[in-house]
């Protein structure tokens, strides 16, 4: 009888300790999202959007370079990136068996675990050493690099979801196979794939480790992609380590910026997945 | 678009091939066919690009430990070292905490409370890396040296990883950051695994007497073992990578010390550091020497994780997806 007890007592114990565990855990969480908010705040203005930086030690300035260099290179990274990543989905789903299916996703899932620092450095070699010049677009291609298999892992799945019997309809009407894939096939797993799409976009706007060394950062606003570009991570990364306390404040108002920025895409993420399930019944 | 509009006669047909069906497979075929080539490219770019390093140095950069631009000479083991441990370290920290979670979600938590805290926990790993550095340069270390550092030399000072001077920027903190980083990974894999664990598992073990403790530990855990350690090592994958935050809070200094207090530097940290301005051949080469030897690490992790997870949710036969 005794112990019974004991063991539903140590029972009791443990489900608390895993309590306490999910206490933990959801903690930093608050913490780290109610810091940006509280210190970030204070140092938002309108100049903080209009303006660019000021020499170091002075009051004012603001990070529109940094803004608009982040839009950029992310624009450019989605214009490569998302192509290439659903493309490469689609061969994957709807030729599966074949070996170069087999090949392109085991590899996807390696370049997915590839640490983002090393396509930095790939991305160097490859774009920035061989034309000696910092710029946006080498930037942009490692950004588009990170976001090709998460992109194609997505739309390979959802694309397998897509029931064979829609496909098998629009054949039997006498639609030619590339026409299905793209007006049924690709629409109906459509929601889907933007949901995926935004979450890795809002996963490489936050990318630090492969722009450090090829789009370098800029003090001036810059639309030349061949010319090293400021983008927000960076931004928040060259002031937070820096002396002045100006360039704290600074830091965390455009941390405040771009935590803004990837939660509004996850939750349209969200939103996007949300109206496929209304259209679809 | 045209041609394929005026393309003659309605020929298409299960077996039929149209031009626009060629256009439209060559299409994807060159897409999927990128990623493989992309991959042996960043490959061959790193070797070709450390050669010079490679061949003045051997082997011998792994195991050597002086890291000197100037007089060119580069050792890589206290960037390893450095890597492995707070690696290891924020897998200590990080495991028991994501597995209580993982296993509470799937087994214990009340419905409405399964959903919302797995998507507050995911929500952490949409956090961009520099963001925690931010953090934990601001909030975190200061608050560490306050309180946990001091208590840790307090009363476990007798062993040598918490003794000497407390700076801030240190080993400790920079796994303590990469484990709050690596949670959210190690978490929801985890519990997907858990909750592919059919339920006559369970079953079994209440009926057979078991408290829920015991039917977690006895019946499930180990049905979901491998799937597990899959998700242990996917998170390793990540925090062997991972860039900004341990660049920000590791306190970059090329020394292996016992003590945790101490800062040091990893493999990502000194790329991050040092390869924007670096002024030789050969400093460059060294740096790509560092990013092949940690790409060559994060492949053999991930693939390992990879074959675990797989062997349970493939080859258990579909677990129920969310």
């Amino acid at each position: 009888m005794n112990r019974r007890v004991v063991r539903r007592w140590i029972s009791h114990a443990m489900v608390a300790l895993m309590l306490v565990a999910v206490v933990i855990a959801v903690a930093p969480l608050l913490f780290i999202l109610g810091d940006l908010l509280v210190r970030g705040v204070g140092s938002l203005s309108l100049e903080f959007f209009t303006r660019e930086p000021v020499p170091a030690g002075e009051t004012g300035g603001g990070v529109r370079h940094a803004i608009i260099g982040t839009l950029l290179i992310v624009g450019m990274a989605s214009l490569i990136g998302i192509p290439l990543g659903v493309a490469a989905g689609v061969y994957a789903a709807e030729y599966s068996h074949t070996r170069l299916a087999r090949l392109s996703r085991f590899v996807a899932d390696v370049m997915n675990g590839t640490p983002s620092i090393v396509v930095g450095v790939f991305a160097w070699t490859l774009i920035v050493a061989r034309y000696k010049q910092f710029s946006a677009i080498a930037g942009a291609c490692a950004l588009a690099m990170l976001m090709v298999p998460m992109v194609m892992r997505t739309t390979e799945e959802l694309v397998k979801m897509v029931p064979g019997s829609l496909r098998e309809a629009a054949l039997a009407l006498g639609y030619p196979r590339w026409r299905t894939s793209i007006k049924i096939v690709l629409r109906t797993a459509l929601p889907g794939i933007v949901t995926g799409v935004l979450v890795a976009v809002a996963r490489i706007a936050g990318e630090t480790a492969p722009l450090l060394f090829t789009t370098l950062g800029s003090q001036f606003l810059n639309f030349r992609i061949h010319e090293p570009t400021a983008a927000l991570p960076l931004t928040v990364y060259t002031y937070a380590i820096g002396p002045y306390e100006e360039w704290h404040q600074m830091a965390w108002a455009a941390a405040l910026v771009l935590i803004l920025l990837v939660l509004l895409l996850s939750v349209a993420a969200r939103l996007a997945t949300r109206g496929r399930f209304q259209a679809n019944g | 678009m045209e041609a394929k509009s005026a393309s003659p006669g309605p020929r298409p047909g299960l077996q039929g091939f149209s031009k626009g069906d060629l256009i439209f497979k060559g299409g994807l075929t060159l897409a999927a066919a990128a990623i493989p080539v992309l991959m042996g490219l960043l490959a061959f770019e790193l070797y070709a690009g450390s050669r010079l390093a490679i061949d003045r140095y051997g082997v011998g950069f792994v195991t050597g430990s002086t890291w000197d631009p100037v007089a060119e000479k580069f050792g890589a083991w206290p960037l390893i070292v450095g890597t492995l441990l707070s690696s290891s370290l924020a897998l200590v920290i990080a495991v028991p905490l994501s597995l209580g979670v993982a296993i509470y979600l799937s087994e214990f938590a009340p419905r409405w409370m399964r959903q919302p805290v797995a998507f507050l926990i995911e929500l952490l790993a949409a956090i961009p890396s520099v963001l925690y550095g931010l953090w934990g340069i601001f909030v975190l270390l200061p608050l560490l040296k306050r309180t946990l550092f001091p208590f840790l030399r307090d009363t476990l000072g007798f062993l040598p990883f918490f003794q000497g001077p407390i700076y801030g920027p240190s080993m400790l903190g920079a796994s303590i950051i990469l484990a709050i980083m690596i949670m959210p990974f190690i978490m929801s894999v985890s519990r997907e695994v858990l909750l592919a664990v059919p339920g006559s598992q369970r079953e079994a073990a209440l009926a057979l007497g078991a408290t829920r403790w015991e039917a977690v530990m006895s019946a499930i855990v180990p049905y979901a073992r491998s799937g597990i350690a899959g998700a242990v090592i996917l998170g390793l994958g990540r925090a062997l990578g991972e860039t900004m935050a341990v660049t920000m809070l590791i306190g970059n200094r090329h020394q292996i010390s016992a003590s945790l207090f101490a800062p040091g530097y990893t493999m990502s940290a000194v790329i991050a550091n040092e390869f924007a301005e670096a002024a030789s051949d050969i400093h460059f080469s060294a740096l790509t020497y560092v990013a092949l030897v940690l790409f060559v690490l994060t492949v053999v992790i991930n693939a390992a994780a990879r074959l675990l997870i797989w062997r349970v949710a493939g080859g258990g036969g579909g677990g129920k997806g969310l």
